[in-house]
């Protein structure tokens, strides 16, 4: 039996099980292209205008050109970490598609590297999607805010990641809602995003870096839509590509284990 | 199966398929194989014939082909009609038939079905044990598990009962039911005459609910003879099936 940390044998097949979550996801754009859209409104008139008109700005910096990259940033975690736990949950669970699948070439490996790709897939799409209206409303620097795109490819993989090693192990739909709100709302509100971690007791500045992912992204993020490019933005990077390299290698691991009988 | 299937890990012994070891050559011997699993696990997201294309695809089947065989397999099957409507406004039957569809997609040298008609009407029934006869005529090899013994009987050249994991006995349905039953049944209504009578005569039988059984080379004779002496309620003859076996070997208390 393969240990947790052993790299899986994943074949180029992955792709079809990629290619057939795209499919399902163009079948029903207008349910799938219509929320992002909407969601960059809500944001930034919510938060942006409304907190913005009582904070004004952070560190010199405009409130709604601060929130602009966390927007970004959260729609990265949440796409991706909501297609791998409750979309790939009734996928494997209710519609035993992982089941049919397995019974072709393609491997249980193969599978789940697929689902992996497509979470990260849906946050680029997201994030693709939501950059023309922060564009519009100019709280965001161009051309240096496109490389969000790439980003949130990377940052998808990483949620991606955490959320299929959730569904791995959960026992049933129900309780993949302890991650949701234990783990993605406090990610959410605390990850730099509404307001600088500097605000933070030291201690807990610290535990964010380190167990909060998203202070990561945020932070790559802002740097790019300020723009504010430093040296630091490659050490959140190599967190970013290290944490997602282990968490989908886990994943893939656990996955097998959970299916494999 | 599912070993054969390289889908579960080999659990002890030796195994090849295709002269192939699953362990070593999963996507090649998986290529070869087509499965019709006990579930229903269509994907709902397509209609049927995007179903058939879908499933071509993880064989790496180019999309012509896969269009083709798609049309080809719709028409086996009597789907034709229903090529554009989605999985759940399909019936039992259909969905079944369409698995099997689906598992002949990648033109499979080894068929495996698990319970192929479970829950299905009688129509249905007929229909999917039609076109494996076809498939058998064909050539192909098909492996598959049923506990509808008269399916085994009517599909099988060749039959393995087994319980608790172990083979009980192999051969040709026939064959079977020649070695391990008499040739035929004679059923009585099972009353305190009858049964004092039979034991009065020495008749071995067997007790099954509110009917008695008992075998005999000749029914014709026995039921005579039984009619004559013991005035049984209810009284049928009938040839020894699979089922006789089955029960004989495997016995009749239930198994949870």
């Amino acid at each position: 039996m393969a240990g947790l940390f052993t790299i899986p044998p994943v074949t180029r097949r992955c792709s079809h099980v990629w290619y057939r979550n795209l499919q399902v996801f163009f079948k029903t754009w207008k349910v799938n292209f219509f929320p992002p859209f909407i969601e960059a409104f809500l944001y930034l008139f919510a938060i942006g205008l409304g907190i913005g008109t009582y904070v004004r700005e952070i560190d010199g910096i405009p409130y709604v050109n601060f929130i602009a990259p966390a927007i970004l940033a959260i729609s990265v975690m949440n796409s991706a970490f909501f297609e791998c736990t409750y979309g790939s949950y009734v996928r494997m669970y209710y519609q035993k598609s992982f089941d049919a699948i397995i019974a072709t070439p393609l491997s249980i490996e193969d599978v789940i590297a697929g689902e992996l790709l497509w979470g990260a897939t849906r946050s680029t799409m997201y994030v693709a999607i939501m950059l023309p209206v922060l564009a519009a409303f100019g709280v965001i620097s161009l051309p240096l805010s496109l490389l969000a795109i790439p980003l949130a490819f990377f940052g998808g993989m990483l949620f991606a990641g955490i959320a299929m090693c959730f569904t791995a192990i959960t026992p049933g739909i129900d309780t993949l809602n302890y991650p949701a709100f234990l783990f993605i709302t406090p990610m959410m509100l605390f990850s730099g995003t509404f307001f600088p971690l500097s605000l933070l007791p030291e201690i807990f500045r610290y535990i964010a870096l380190a167990a909060l992912p998203l202070t990561h992204v945020v932070a790559i993020m802002r740097m790019l839509t300020l723009p504010a490019l430093s040296l630091t933005g490659l050490l959140h990077l190599a967190w970013i590509g290290a944490v997602a390299f282990i968490v989908c290698v886990v994943s893939v691991n656990l996955m097998r284990r959970r299916l494999i009988v | 199966m599912k070993m054969i299937q390289c889908v579960s890990p080999r659990s002890g012994g030796s195994l090849s398929v295709f002269g192939m070891d699953p362990d070593l050559h999963p996507a090649e011997i998986k290529r070869r194989i087509g499965v019709v699993p006990q579930e229903t696990n269509l994907d709902p997201d397509f209609t049927c014939e995007n179903n058939l294309i879908t499933y071509a695809r993880y064989f790496d089947i180019p999309a012509p082909v896969a269009k083709e065989r798609a049309d080809e397999l719709l028409a086996f099957v009597q789907l034709t009609e229903k090529r554009n409507v989605s999985i759940e406004k399909l019936s039992g039957g259909m969905k079944r038939r369409l698995i099997l569809a689906r598992a002949l997609v990648n033109r499979p040298e080894l068929l495996i079905l698990d319970e192929p008609t479970i829950g299905l009407d009688p129509q249905a029934r007929h229909l999917v044990w039609e076109k494996l006869r076809l498939l058998q005529a064909q050539g192909n090899t098909i492996v598959l598990t049923t506990h509808y013994l008269d399916e085994a009987a009517r599909l099988c050249d060749r039959l393995v009962i087994m319980d608790g994991g172990k083979i009980l006995v192999e051969g040709a349905p026939a064959e079977i039911v020649s070695q391990y039953a008499s040739p035929e049944i004679v059923e009585v209504g099972k009353s305190e005459r009858v049964i004092a009578c039979l034991k009065e005569k020495g008749v071995p039988f067997e007790d099954a609910g509110d009917m008695v059984l008992v075998p005999t080379g000749s029914a014709q004779d026995l039921a005579q003879t039984l009619l004559e002496r013991c005035h049984p309620e209810k009284l049928l003859t009938r040839p020894a099936t699979l089922e006789d076996v089955f029960l004989k070997l495997t016995g009749r208390r239930l198994r949870d």
